[in-house]
């Protein structure tokens, strides 16, 4: 294995690591894979969310692994739903703490409410609890980790699979090139219910991602954070590779990382120089190795053209 | 109240609720590895970038700021090998006698 250099300036801020938060209320012992990246996320979330927390978590890998019994992994109180309720749960438990609250039965602080799903969990399954829970405005953070199809049983197809990427469902051969249609823009969706909050993260970049999770939590009202997590094991990436990935994901504009805030958007990690060409990224990974040049070419064309809207939806909300 | 280790029906809480917060840690992952990280702490900066990206939380700061991993947790995905900006971690095999 050889190191791979990187430019000097990507390091003048690197002493701020020290500065993040030392309590951990997602504890080791959990069995993700080597080099996991939504625990990795996970474990900046609850960082970020701290001691008063209540964790709403679909069914996938972040239950799977943190929960087989007699063991837990979370150090706060915890429930696990089907994967299509994890919203509606949350809503739920937001109008307990009111009424109870109201009748004086419990003393009056802010409780943080944080949803834990999947992309199979968010954009295929959960896709309408997720938006009434956003349509009526409880004071709930839904965190959508994606990794980008549902890994726990076995790599299938979900709607938020990139294009051209080889599952089981959508298997690469003779007659197909993967998945044929584009990921669903989930953080799209949440921003047109006009919600007080939504961004996108990514565990490569932790402070950001613990600026945007304690930001959700401070302002009143529903906050959706979609996270992108490298899954080693699905995309047939190596392990070490994990923030790597991450860090392409960004820098090739697969994954642009921005915040919405009351409908103003703002890029939190942009690149004046200009983007990294795609392929850099889908060179590294088994699920893209069967791509022609010409599909290559239509996936950069199509990451361009988002990247250049988001460019002017803020500067044209910013305004 | 810790749960036993394979506690009878009798013995299970209500509705099989876990009563200790974050009682993984008593499960030792660190049997999954084959390349285990060692640091060289003449190199080592302190910066805390291994301990920040640890998938499994593995690194732990000793008195004098250095970080360290704890075996018996790593499961050895080199992540922190990748991604230590002074190079000082190194992946080594591990040994069992």
């Amino acid at each position: 294995m050889s190191v791979v250099q990187r430019p000097k300036e990507a390091y003048l801020n690197v002493f701020a690591y020290r500065m993040a938060p030392k309590e951990e209320f997602f504890t080791r012992g959990h069995r993700a894979c080597q080099g996991c990246g939504p625990a990795l996320g996970l474990r900046h979330i609850m960082k970020a969310a701290g001691r008063d927390t209540i964790v709403v978590n679909a069914t996938g890998c972040m239950e799977i692994i943190s929960s087989p019994f007699p063991y837990t992994s979370w150090a706060v109180p915890w429930i696990h739903v089907a994967f299509e309720n994890a919203a509606a749960v949350a809503s739920g438990i937001d109008a307990a703490i009111k009424a109870l609250q109201r009748k004086g039965r419990i003393p009056k602080k802010k409780t943080n409410i944080l949803v834990i799903a999947g992309d199979g969990g968010t954009a295929d399954i959960g896709l309408q609890a997720l938006s009434g829970m956003l349509a009526r405005g409880h004071n709930v953070t839904y965190l959508c980790y994606d990794n980008e199809a549902y890994m726990n049983t076995g790599v299938q197809g979900s709607s938020a699979t990139p294009f051209g990427a080889s599952t089981t469902t959508t298997p690469a051969g003779r007659v197909s090139f993967g998945a044929g249609y584009w990921k669903k823009n989930v953080a799209a969706i949440a921003a047109a219910h006009d919600i007080p909050y939504v961004a996108t993260a990514c565990p490569s970049y932790p402070l950001d991602l613990i600026r945007k999770v304690r930001r959700s939590f401070e302002l009143e009202g529903p906050a959706y954070i979609h996270l992108f997590a490298v899954c080693p094991t699905g995309w047939g990436t190596p392990p070490e590779l994990t923030v790597r990935m991450g860090r392409l994901a960004v820098e090739t504009g697969i994954f642009p990382l921005y915040e919405v805030e009351n409908g103003r958007y703002k890029l939190t990690v942009d690149f004046p120089q200009g983007l990294r060409p795609v392929e850099d990224y889908l060179k590294n990974q088994r699920r893209f190795r069967h791509l022609t040049p010409e599909i290559i070419q239509q996936i950069q064309e199509r990451i361009t053209a988002e990247y250049e809207r988001l460019k002017m939806m803020e500067k044209v909300t910013q305004e | 109240m810790k749960l036993k280790e394979r506690p009878t029906w009798k013995e299970l809480p209500f509705a099989c609720c876990i009563p200790e917060p974050g009682n993984s840690v008593y499960y030792k992952t660190g049997d999954w590895k084959t390349l285990k990280p060692v640091v060289d702490k003449t190199k080592c900066i302190k910066c805390g970038t291994c301990w920040i990206f640890c998938p499994e939380y593995a690194y732990e700061e000793d008195e004098y700021g250095y970080y360290e991993s704890n075996y018996e947790y790593c499961k050895g995905c080199g992540i922190c090998y990748r991604e230590c900006p002074a190079q000082c971690i190194t992946m080594e095999e591990e040994v069992v006698e």
